[in-house]
Order: structure tokens, then C-alpha cells, then sequence
């Protein structure tokens, strides 16, 4: 028997071939890597997903490399919500949100309850429609506290709530290559 | 504040299908030519490369979620020739009919 069991006597149980005990391999994870453009209050763009064409504030870089954003709410209906840095166009415009309060929201706060649905047999007749979302009170309480910080930011800038309201979107002689964001 | 259109915003840049990679005689279907809208020279489609691309066919039946569109994706892979067409790979090789059709170039995975 290898490095398993080293003082005690031989147990009456040992896998007939050597098993090899792997070392434990605890590589620590780096900090995610985001492109420079994308700071906490960047005003960003949204490229795809429900929220398309949405310009929208950057709050956070959460762990997992995704980021936490708000609409605000109030203004153009995006709640709390995570956005892959991929599908985002980063504006040269930002704000400051060092006054906002972020520090509750990580990736586990927005992960995916594991409810078990059994599967009863009414379910399974109903077939794969999805199923409408219900937005939790807790979720409603920490977006209400969150955009309260913001707004007075994004009303204290000229422009900037009218600027969050409307929709990016290409017009006929747009081109993205020659944009300057 | 002037009401805001209701249509869906474009995102997407339009491009044309021109054919597939090939020498005179021979053809080699896995990679396409397209040609995007505005985009004139090789440093241009610099910004391109990498996007998502989609084909869009319009079936007669719908999908589990009621749409009757169907899309082939595929991505930018690299510029072709110096005045801005790019070659693509799909994942499924376009069909013959794309030939001088549409194709659109998505804004992501974004790098700006």
C-alpha cells in the first residue's frame, strides 16, 4: 500500500492494483483578466442577450470575470445584472460610482437556485415551455438600495440620464471599424 | 425627450456571401468569402476579425420557442486580400444558394 494508509496495520480492504494518489494541485486563481476599457462606472453597450443596445453603468468586475451591472432600473428597465465582458462595447464615457455599494453582490448571489423540481407528471405533460421569472423581494430591496446611489450620480451629469434612456443602435452610414466609442 | 423608436436596434453589420475560398480550379467550401458593408481595406477589417457572423434562413416549420428562423453561425477567422473581404468558417459550410446573399456580422465577441 502506498502514501494512503502509513502507520496503522495493513486494512483488511486494498484495491488489488496500486491506486496512485494524485498530489493536490491547488493553483490559485488569478484575478480576472478585462480590458482596460471597462473600469467600474463605465458607461457600457449591450450587444446582445434581452437588454440589446442598452447603455448601461459597469458597477464591478465579479470574480468569475463577468460583470455586475445596472441600468439604472428607473431608467432604462435593466436590473442587477451579470454581463460578459465579450458582448459589451465599452464608452469613453464614465462616472464615479466609488460611492456606490457593491460589496454584497459576487457571482453566488446571482447563481442559479438548485430548486428540486420533481417531476411530477404533470410537468412532464407540459412540455419544455420556460417558465416566467419571479423576481424575488430580495432581489427588488437591493436593486431599489443600489440605484438610489446611482441616480443622484447619473442625474447629477448633464445628459447622462437622457444619454442611459435611449437605445444604441446602426443607422445607414454607420461604420462600428471607423466608430470611436 | 423625443420618443425613442420601437424597433429592435441593429447590431449587426450587414456583409454579402461571395463565394468560397478558391483557386481557379478548385474549391474549398469549409471557408467563405464575405464581403462586409463599408469595410474597404485590410486594416479596416482588422476590427471584424473574430465576430460572430450569422446566416439566416427562414423555415416553414417553428422551433420549440415559435421561430421560424434559423441561423448557421460562424465566425470571422481572417482578412482575405487587401481590400476588405474577410474569410469565414461556419458551422455548417454555407449552401451554394448563399452565393450574392446576406449574411450578418455581429459586434461580438467584442474587443473594444
Amino acid at each position: 500500500m502506498t502514501a494512503a494508509k502509513a502507520s496503522s496495520k495493513n486494512p483488511r480492504y486494498y484495491p488489488a492494483e496500486d491506486v496512485k494518489v494524485f498530489a493536490k494541485h491547488d493553483a490559485p486563481q488569478n484575478p480576472p483578466k478585462i480590458r482596460k476599457s471597462i473600469t467600474p462606472g463605465t458607461i457600457l453597450i449591450l450587444l446582445a442577450g434581452r437588454f440589446r443596445g442598452k447603455r448601461v453603468v459597469c458597477l464591478k468586475i465579479l470574480e468569475s470575470g463577468l460583470l455586475l451591472v445596472s441600468g439604472p432600473y428607473k431608467i432604462n428597465g435593466v436590473p442587477l445584472r451579470r454581463v460578459n465582458a465579450a458582448y459589451v462595447i465599452a464608452t469613453s464615457t464614465k462616472v464615479d460610482v466609488s460611492g456606490v455599494n457593491v460589496d454584497s453582490f459576487n457571482d453566488a448571489y446571482f447563481g442559479r437556485s438548485k430548486e428540486k423540481t420533481s417531476e411530477g407528471e404533470e410537468e412532464f405533460f407540459m412540455g419544455d415551455a420556460p417558465k416566467p421569472a419571479v423576481v424575488s423581494d430580495e432581489r427588488k430591496a437591493d436593486q431599489e438600495k443600489v440605484d438610489g446611489q446611482l441616480l443622484e450620480i447619473v442625474k447629477g451629469t448633464e445628459m447622462l440620464e437622457g444619454y442611459l434612456a435611449a437605445r444604441f443602435t446602426l443607422n445607414k452610414n454607420d461604420k462600428p471599424h471607423l466608430m470611436k466609442f | 425627450m423625443a420618443t425613442p423608436s420601437k424597433r429592435s436596434p441593429r447590431l449587426h453589420v450587414d456583409g454579402a456571401v461571395l463565394g468560397f475560398k478558391r483557386g481557379l480550379r478548385n474549391q474549398y467550401n469549409h471557408v467563405s468569402l464575405i464581403k462586409i458593408k463599408g469595410v474597404d481595406s485590410k486594416a479596416d477589417a482588422d476590427f471584424y476579425l473574430g465576430k460572430k457572423v450569422a446566416f439566416i434562413t427562414k423555415a416553414s416549420t417553428a422551433d420549440k420557442y415559435g421561430n421560424k428562423f434559423r441561423v448557421n453561425w460562424g465566425k470571422v477567422c481572417r482578412s482575405h486580400g487587401s481590400n476588405g473581404v474577410v474569410r469565414c468558417r461556419f458551422s455548417r459550410n454555407l449552401p451554394p444558394q448563399a452565393i450574392g446573399g446576406k449574411v450578418r456580422v455581429m459586434l461580438y465577441p467584442s474587443r473594444v
